[in-house]
């Protein structure tokens, strides 16, 4: 019996980054990205509008800035940092895009903060500045792999200590040798082939 | 050769004894480590180690298309699945910017706040259970039970619901279903103070939760913890009512908070909890509007390029979710979820400093993690 | 020779063996009565209402794998058990079960032996079963069980001398330390200790409780913080010894507390004529339900309670019970010499 002919996977080119759109010209960004435009310029590179959200593309250089200012401006008054994750985007130069999700208690409202930084170009924590930044860098560390410097407790969180590789990263295998590979790459290599070989026949 | 040194205070030296509670210990709510630097039985420090039931879930997100990621919200905060369901389901909503239709969004009201009853019945049990009081467990357990039997007669499941979908739900409620709640609110009310009974002025009690593991507003907030455990400590922050989502802009509802910022405070929020979930649930079956349960929703989920952050009320706190859209393929490019169990628990080390070891115990029943959260 | 050596033997037997049977059906008692409160039913399938759940226990216990940790300290690591389960058994020498019965026309005492230091003895061999749980502890080489048997050291030392000096206002009372003269003592003032010595009687519950390692006050093996305590390490027949000695203590508390309180063998309002149908319940009976009254106290009290906390049981053991248990001491000896 013939084989049937492989249809070819389309191949979709991975995207270079996140669309981030400006603000329709009818929406003006709240006050405060404002005043911290006033107070720090050049820190912010762009805003961004999406479904209701508000976003700052910062300057990665100069977060601890913004963070701060963020933190301790009477209109901003950031006082909690709900979330810090990041995006792997391959084609790019700076690879990472980490994101900041802030709220404040005190007006209710909610800002994104987002920097670009490279693979092994070192970014400052903001764990200082909101000590519930500390395990979310750990885990943006042991998931992607961006280089922080200033963290008090650089450590793998959720994958074991002595893991190779970055899981979340783009080029990262979603299946693959895991913990076999660890213990003896020979084994997995071996279990490979004759998955392989299953398939052919 | 040189003599060893003779330490004359030998005999007085102390040296700080470490003990590493769980991955497999009674208390630890599932496989959390916590090592613990003790001096005598007083805790120096601790250190929290995670990661023992990661199973790459946003990984696995970002390699499953839209619909398929449902089921493995169920997986994160198994005992209240339903409200991760929603959060996921209302963020990809907000992507694709699709009108819910009402019916479906009081319905998921009735759900979450039903999930909340459930998850605070497993909270109050294993909680009083660490502190020795086992009976409030099987009290808990008997009611919980009830609200599986209601989930189970909505959606077959009763741990992994699966019980929602992109623009609203899969099944319109069974006839009678509404009444049943109603039922449920009824007994609930009585059973809510048989707990108070054994518990809330009971001096034991008491004296084991006041003032253990006191931690301020301000602080509680700048270490990201959220939910009851921050409500406890007198921020009233509570996503239901900050950004309303489902049918919460509709209803009327109190959010409790404590003053202390003890783990009795937090015992009291979440037993207050149970009351406004009961009032919440009560307005939302009582008003059920009519209409289609679910929203016109294209036959092929694909939002278009873009990102955003929604975040839901859970039971245990601000459960947020970070998607990104390429906008090309029919899963998400990135998958982020903010679980409430990890900030919270990242407060543990700050709390537990200075108490004793049966304090650890109270101390983790008491910001109620779900290691399945955690980890992911 | 049948007065001095086979009635006593008999007598010991018996009582060992019905104490043994009494123990493990302790236990199915406690869980029964715990199930209950707890809205479930307990064991249900081993016998008609789980009541063969003893024997079955006992069989599985048996035939389990006794395993010594590596590390251990071998002798010590085996001879704790027994330290802490032969003192619960030897007790119970000198505990009255009831006066004297006739059978097969022979007067026969319903206890092994009457000492004039009967209540001394009770409280220095009990004392010594705590040692079984410090070596546990020490022996086993681990962590957990050493925390444990600290806990268990301090502990059962404090609560030690806050019930010994509230018995010795019993002991001023009745003017003797024997058990059998303490009943009788009770049977001559026409009421129980218990009414006499209300205060006394309340500490000696606290204490029997905190003795026992009953909740709330089991901290030793408080299983949700030390997952189980002294006993962590041990498996089978050993662990088995730890928790019969534990229901022995219970009981022999129990019996402790119904003798010097609620009158031993005698019925309510003892040797008052207008109640003298009383006596036509044998003797034994009313002990035995005395003693069960408590038993099934201990039982509901570890069902509704929760844990005390280490030092919180300290503070309550020497800033409020020693404390209470002296005054106590003082006033029962000033109004003794002013009365009598």
């Amino acid at each position: 019996m013939a084989e049937a002919p492989k249809v070819p996977e389309k191949k979709v080119a991975p995207p270079s980054g996140p669309p981030d759109p400006p603000p329709p010209a009818d929406k003006a960004p709240p006050a405060f990205v404002a005043t911290l435009q006033a107070a720090l310029p050049g820190a912010v590179v762009a805003t961004s509008y999406w479904v209701g959200d508000w976003t700052i593309i910062a300057e990665a250089s100069r977060i601890l800035d913004v963070a701060t200012h963020l933190r301790d401006g009477s209109d901003a008054a950031f006082d909690m940092c709900s979330d810090v994750t990041a995006t792997d985007w391959p084609p790019r130069a700076e690879r990472f895009d980490v994101v900041y999700m802030l709220y404040s208690t005190r007006h209710r409202h909610r800002i994104r903060v987002k920097v670009k930084v490279g693979e092994h170009q070192p970014h400052a924590s903001v764990s200082g500045i909101w000590p519930a930044a500390n395990w979310f860098e750990r885990e943006i560390y042991d998931m992607f792999g961006v280089n922080f410097t200033g963290h008090p407790d650089r450590r793998r969180i959720l994958m074991p200590d002595d893991w190779q590789g970055f899981p979340q990263r783009k080029d990262y295998p979603l299946e693959g040798p895991g913990e076999l590979l660890m213990e003896n790459p020979l084994d997995w290599l071996r279990l490979k082939q004759a998955r392989d070989q299953a398939d052919i026949e | 050769m040189q003599p060893p040194a003779v330490h004359h205070g030998a005999m007085f030296d102390t040296d700080e004894l470490v003990i590493n509670m769980g991955p497999q210990h009674p208390s630890t709510h599932g496989v959390l480590r916590v090592v613990l630097r003790l001096d005598g039985e007083k805790v120096v420090n601790a250190d929290v180690v995670i990661g023992y039931l990661h199973r790459g879930i946003e990984k696995l997100s970002e390699n499953r298309n839209w619909t398929q990621i449902i089921l493995l919200t169920d997986r994160m905060d198994y005992v209240a699945a339903a409200t991760s369901n929603v959060g996921y389901c209302e963020t990809v909503e907000k992507l694709l910017s699709l009108e819910v239709p009402r019916r479906a969004r009081y319905v998921r009201t009735i759900l979450c706040e039903l999930q909340r009853i459930a998850s605070h019945c497993l909270w109050i049990g294993t909680h009083a259970m660490d502190i020795g009081a086992m009976t409030v467990f099987l009290y808990a357990f008997r009611e919980r039970e009830l609200i599986l039997d209601l989930f189970e007669e909505y959606c077959g499941a009763r741990l992994t619901y699966n019980s929602m979908r992109i623009g609203g739900l899969p099944l319109e409620i069974p006839p009678g279903w509404d009444k049943k709640v109603l039922e449920f609110c009824k007994i609930m009310d009585s059973k809510i103070d048989e707990y108070e009974t054994l518990l809330t002025h009971n001096r034991i009690w008491l004296e084991r939760t006041k003032g253990v593991g006191v931690i301020g507003g301000p602080e509680a907030v700048a270490l990201g913890m959220c939910g009851p455990a921050l409500r406890g400590s007198g921020v009233p922050r509570d996503v239901r009512k900050d950004e309303p989502y489902a049918a919460y802009d509709e209803m009327e509802f109190d959010v409790p908070i404590g003053t202390a910022g003890d783990t009795y405070d937090r015992y009291l929020v979440r037993i207050e909890e149970f009351r406004q979930s009961l009032r919440i649930i009560r307005q939302a079956t009582q008003g059920i509007p009519e209409g289609p349960i679910v929203g016109k929703v294209p036959r092929l989920i694909k939002p278009p390029a873009g990102e955003t952050y929604h975040a839901i009320e859970s039971p245990k706190g601000e459960l947020g979710y970070f998607i990104v859209s390429d906008g090309k393929s029919t899963n998400p490019y990135r998958f982020r979820v903010r679980p409430p169990s990890f900030c919270n628990l990242q407060a543990l080390p700050r709390l537990v400093r200075g108490h004793l070891v049966a304090d650890v115990v109270a101390l983790i029943g008491s910001i109620d993690i779900v290691l399945g959260e955690v980890d992911r | 020779m049948v007065d001095t050596f086979v009635i006593p033997l008999l007598k010991i037997v018996i009582v060992l063996n019905a104490t043994l049977v009494g123990v493990t059906y302790m236990v199915l008692l406690e869980r029964k009565v715990i199930a209950w409160a707890q809205s479930r039913l307990g064991p249900m399938r081993v016998g008609p209402y789980g009541i063969l759940q003893p024997v079955a226990d006992a069989v599985k216990l048996m035939i389990k794998e006794d395993i010594t940790p590596v590390r251990a300290d071998k002798w010590l690591f085996t001879a704790a058990p027994i330290i802490s389960m032969v003192p619960a058994l030897i007790v119970y020498a000198v505990i009255p079960f009831g006066s004297e019965v006739s059978l097969f026309g022979r007067q026969v005492t319903l206890y092994i032996t009457d000492i004039n230091v009967g209540l001394l003895y009770v409280v220095s061999v009990a004392s010594v079963g705590v040692y079984g749980i410090i070596l546990a502890g020490y022996a086993s080489n681990s962590k957990y069980p050493l925390l444990a048997s600290l806990r268990a050291s301090a502990q059962l030392i404090s609560y030690e001398v806050a019930v010994t000096l509230t018995l010795v206002s019993v002991v001023v009372m009745a003017g003797s330390l024997s058990m059998v003269q303490i009943v009788n003592a009770q049977y001559n003032s026409h009421v129980w200790f218990v009414f006499a010595q209300p205060v006394a009687f309340v500490l000696v519950l606290i204490g029997g409780l905190a003795e026992t390692n009953r909740a709330p006050f089991d901290l030793p093996e408080a299983e949700q913080e030390l997952t189980g305590g002294f006993h962590t390490e041990y498996s089978g027949m050993r662990f088995a010894l730890f928790f019969l000695a534990e229901y022995a203590n219970m009981i022999v508390v129990s019996s402790v507390v119904t003798t010097l309180f609620l009158g031993g063998w005698l019925p309510p309002f003892p040797n008052v004529a207008a109640f003298g149908f009383l006596y036509y319940v044998p003797s034994w009976a009313w002990f035995l339900l005395k003693s069960f009254v408590f038993l099934y106290l201990f039982i509901w009290i570890r069902a509704t309670l929760p844990r005390y906390r280490y030092d919180q049981l300290m503070n309550l053991g020497w800033k409020v019970l020693i404390p209470i248990a002296i005054a106590n001491l003082v006033v029962t000896g000033i109004v003794r010499v002013l009365l009598l």
